[in-house]
């Protein structure tokens, strides 16, 4: 016999290569869109970025507003999303008891198990009647906040705040997942230091707990962002789907994924296809550096605890 | 050939002239072993000869568990592990070119510490894991079974278990557990068998059942057993070899090394001061 | 603060968070009332057989869709399940190394991706070039994105098959290979076929990168070169017409979705909460 098994030297050749896949398909994925998008990133430049002009007929393709729904509905939702998140953490990781903890886990973690769609389903049905009526009048008259730009304008109910309601609810389970995993990592001697010196449950849990988890807890929301950002099917179905770029969160208006999905069966020429490839590409950049950065935060609280 | 670098001075003179006239079955010459840079075993020459039980004592990392995985080529296994100097089996060198660790592995016996029975198997297949993969051409069904069976009664398990053969390897208890992993290693028939403190995760019942059966083993086999328990080794071994810091102090008979030692680091061992 | 305030603050702290806690299981106990109220009633067993009648008319069913999914699962499987297994074994076997510490990172970014970005590189190299749309490029985009997911959960799952075992198959003279499929793969296994489920759950919900790649199809095809139908698809391209019956048939199409995604999550918490047990203490 040799001195390396064939049969080891196949098995390491052919796992190898399934790793290597990974990195293989990510490059791909890379230079596919960057290729499609090369005409319209050209012929733009990066005006295709900083330009509102969204139009279609004069084949003049501004990606701002798009940009700007994106980053509207992501802050709307984790906004929603932050304290709620982090209120059920700290209640799972800290404050309930051990029969509930089970169950409730699972509720909320089940919540990232529902498709994009049925929640847009829910969303178009459910959530945008709601808000029509009576949320946008209470929100308006009742309170008196349609003076302000925020609320202003007419409610149709397809709206930014319809995506960002949407999306706090789809990025919700992950934060809290997140949320909890860094503060279960929180060590013991952290917690009895506090109590021992007099601290109540909640002064323990926010100037010992929070503190030393927050790096961890941080890196949860970026990762929730880095969610919300490619939102697609939800999104679509609830946001209206207009290129404009308003302060009210009545109004409606596009994300990249939204714009993406909503305008590629139509896509009439080669210049449009181009543009939305380009617009996917703006996307594939951003979500990649939010979940890289998300995920290294995570890890600088986590890996001391075994994972 | 083996160059017997065993240095104690028997008592009787007849025994050590019959000792010398068997051959060893397996033996280190000068072994030094690494982790890396690091030097675990430090110029090991030990014989370990046929029908005899030789234990292998000396305090927590003295080297006697990489020197018993260095004798069937464990110790490469983890990365960046290295020996120098030779292992013979049977007089051939392991490290001979043209024969593979698997070949090694498949003539020597090994039972690590904790039980490690496979938990997708059955008792049987257990026992006949080793086997199936030996060669192009396995054993017949009757053939394995009479083979499982043999060596579930050399290991002292074959009453316990006779009726639950296709049951998961799992619903037995430790001791049990391990005497099916002795089984295992003995179905492939091996000359030598390892034993890396085999009762240490046990309960003392079990553990006295391991070592009788360990004694009656040396009718068939050679064995090497790595304890850290002296007085399981004054039990069931006919030689003891005391090591320290990665050297081989001492070797003998067992009663002279606990009575008589020559060196002095053994007598303290022996008698407690350390370790 | 005197001693009593702050307890009482700590108290209403306390209650604050059991009152996020209930907030935040509402919405999902929401959804799926909603989608039993709505979706039960069209759920006959002609919704399972029956093709989709032309928009606004009511009755007809989604069965091509609900095969469409299957034929695209099963597709994106083929491709996900080998080289996410493949990968896992490289990175639990190559636990410090410089590649695998690169390729466990990308498989995290691969996994965050926007769906819809899988969609348009699907289509970009899988679509563009042959012309036409088709199921088997939405089966190629799906399990691309299986992928990460089956390889972290591999990786776990063989990470927790103890060493010693390993260790006692070699002592036996299996060769490495040998011992990594047949035992420590096969000790693995239960764990591995549950992340694989999970991931099969998630890839089934997906919409969006079908909408550039399988495109939908309100024909009966079980082509892998043509577009095909698919649940998501059809709940999507009803949801959006005028038409109450088209929503009732959305509902339905959302609540079977829900219900086969809900119990492969539901089977897979609770088989990897009993973690299979290997030999004593």
């Amino acid at each position: 016999m040799k001195a390396a098994p064939r049969g080891d030297s196949i098995y390491d050749a052919v796992v190898t290569a399934f790793a290597i896949v990974i990195p293989a398909l990510l490059l791909l994925i890379a230079l596919s869109i960057l290729i499609a998008a090369w005409p319209a990133l050209s012929r733009f430049g990066l005006s295709f970025l900083t330009s509102s002009k969204w139009d279609v007929s004069a084949s003049e393709f501004g990606a701002a507003p798009a940009i700007f729904g994106t980053i509207v509905s992501s802050a709307i939702a984790l906004v929603l999303a932050t304290p709620l998140a982090l209120g059920v953490s700290i209640f799972l990781s800290e404050i309930a008891p051990k029969w509930l903890r089970q169950p409730v886990a699972f509720l909320v973690d089940l919540l990232a198990a529902i498709p994009s769609v049925v929640y847009g389903l829910w969303g178009i049905f459910v959530l945008i009647p709601l808000l029509r009526d009576p949320v946008a009048p209470f929100l308006r008259d009742t309170l008196g906040l349609g003076k302000t730009p925020l609320f202003s304008g007419p409610n149709y109910g397809y709206s930014m705040l319809a995506a960002g309601i949407i999306l706090a609810i789809m990025i919700l389970p992950f934060i809290s997942a997140v949320t909890r995993e860094v503060l279960m990592a929180v060590p013991r001697s952290q917690r009895d230091a506090a109590l021992a010196l007099g601290a109540t449950r909640w002064e323990m849990i926010r100037d010992a707990v929070i503190p030393y988890a927050r790096s961890g807890i941080i890196g949860g929301i970026i990762l929730g962002l880095g969610r919300a950002l490619g939102e697609t099917m939800a999104v679509t179905m609830v946001i209206g789907n207009r290129p404009e770029i308003s302060a009210s969160l009545f109004a409606p208006g596009y994300t990249m994924a939204s714009l993406i999905a909503n305008q590629f069966s139509e896509a009439t020429n080669d210049l449009h296809v181009s543009a939305l490839m380009a617009v996917g590409a703006v996307l594939f950049g951003v979500t990649l550096i939010v979940n890289a950065l998300a995920r290294w935060l995570v890890w600088r609280v986590t890996r001391g605890s075994g994972r | 050939m083996g160059a017997v670098i065993d240095t104690a001075i028997e008592p009787g003179v007849v025994e050590s002239i019959l000792a010398r006239a068997k051959a060893p079955l397996l033996s280190t010459l000068r072994l030094n072993a690494y982790f890396g840079q690091s030097r675990v075993l430090r110029n090991v020459s030990i014989d370990v000869r046929d029908r005899e039980i030789t234990a292998v004592i000396g305090p927590s990392g003295c080297g006697k568990s990489t020197l018993l995985r260095c004798m069937n080529r464990m110790h490469e296994t983890v990365a960046d592990a290295s020996v120098e100097g030779d292992v013979l089996l049977e007089g051939e060198s392991i490290y001979k070119s043209g024969l593979s660790a698997i070949a090694v592995r498949r003539r020597i016996g090994m039972v690590f510490q904790r039980p490690t029975p496979f938990p997708t198997m059955s008792i049987r297949d257990n026992v006949l894991a080793g086997l199936r993969i030996l060669g192009t051409s396995g054993p017949s069904r009757s053939e394995a079974d009479a083979i499982a069976e043999e060596a579930l009664r050399r290991s002292g398990l074959w009453d316990e278990v006779k009726d639950r053969l296709r049951e998961s390897a799992l619903g037995i208890s430790g001791g049990q557990q391990q005497r099916l992993c002795i089984a295992r290693a003995l179905a492939t028939q091996p000359r030598t068998l390892l034993l890396d403190e085999p009762t240490a995760s046990l309960d003392p019942l079990s553990t006295q059942t391991i070592e009788e059966l360990v004694h009656e083993l040396r009718e068939s086999i050679g064995v090497v057993i790595v304890t850290h328990n002296m007085q399981q080794a004054a039990r069931v071994s006919d030689r003891t070899a005391f090591m320290l810091a990665g050297e081989l102090i001492e070797s003998a008979p067992t009663n002279t090394l606990f009575t008589n030692p020559r060196d002095s680091r053994t007598e303290d061992y022996v008698t407690g001061r350390f370790g | 603060m005197s001693r009593r305030s702050r307890y009482a603050k700590s108290t209403v702290m306390l209650g604050v968070t059991y009152f996020a806690a209930a907030l935040a299981t509402l919405p999902l106990l929401l959804i799926l009332i909603h989608l039993l109220k709505e979706g039960a009633a069209y759920i006959r067993p002609g919704f399972f057989t029956e093709m989709p009648k032309p928009v606004g008319e009511p009755g007809g069913g989604m069965a091509n869709a609900i095969v469409g999914t299957l034929i695209l699962v099963s597709v994106a499987s083929a491709i996900g399940l080998p080289i996410g297994i493949g990968a896992g074994l490289y990175l639990a076997e190559h636990r410090g190394g410089r590649l695998a510490t690169v390729v466990r990172f990308l498989s995290d970014v691969l996994n965050g991706l926007p769906s819809i970005v899988m969609g348009i590189f699907a289509w970009q190299f899988l679509v563009r070039p042959v012309g036409h749309f088709s199921a088997l490029a939405g089966g190629m985009a799906l399990g691309a994105m299986m992928i990460p997911l089956v390889t972290r959960t591999t990786e776990e799952m063989i990470h927790l098959v103890p060493t010693s075992l390993r260790e006692a198959a070699l002592a036996l003279g299996y060769t490495r290979w040998r011992a990594s499929l047949t035992v420590v793969l096969r000790t693995a296994l239960p764990g591995i076929v549950t992340g694989a489920l999970v991931a099969i759950a998630r890839i089934a919900g997906e919409t969006a990168p079908l909408l550039f790649t399988a495109l939908g199809n309100q024909f009966w095809s079980t082509s892998l070169g043509q577009p095909i139908a698919a649940l998501p698809l059809q709940i999507f391209a009803y949801a959006i017409t005028p038409y109450d019956t088209a929503h009732g048939q959305a509902w339905a199409g959302a609540l079977v979705l829900i219900f086969v995604v809900f119990v492969i999550s539901v089977l897979a918490r609770f088989a990897t909460r009993s973690r299979f047990g290997l030999g004593t203490d």
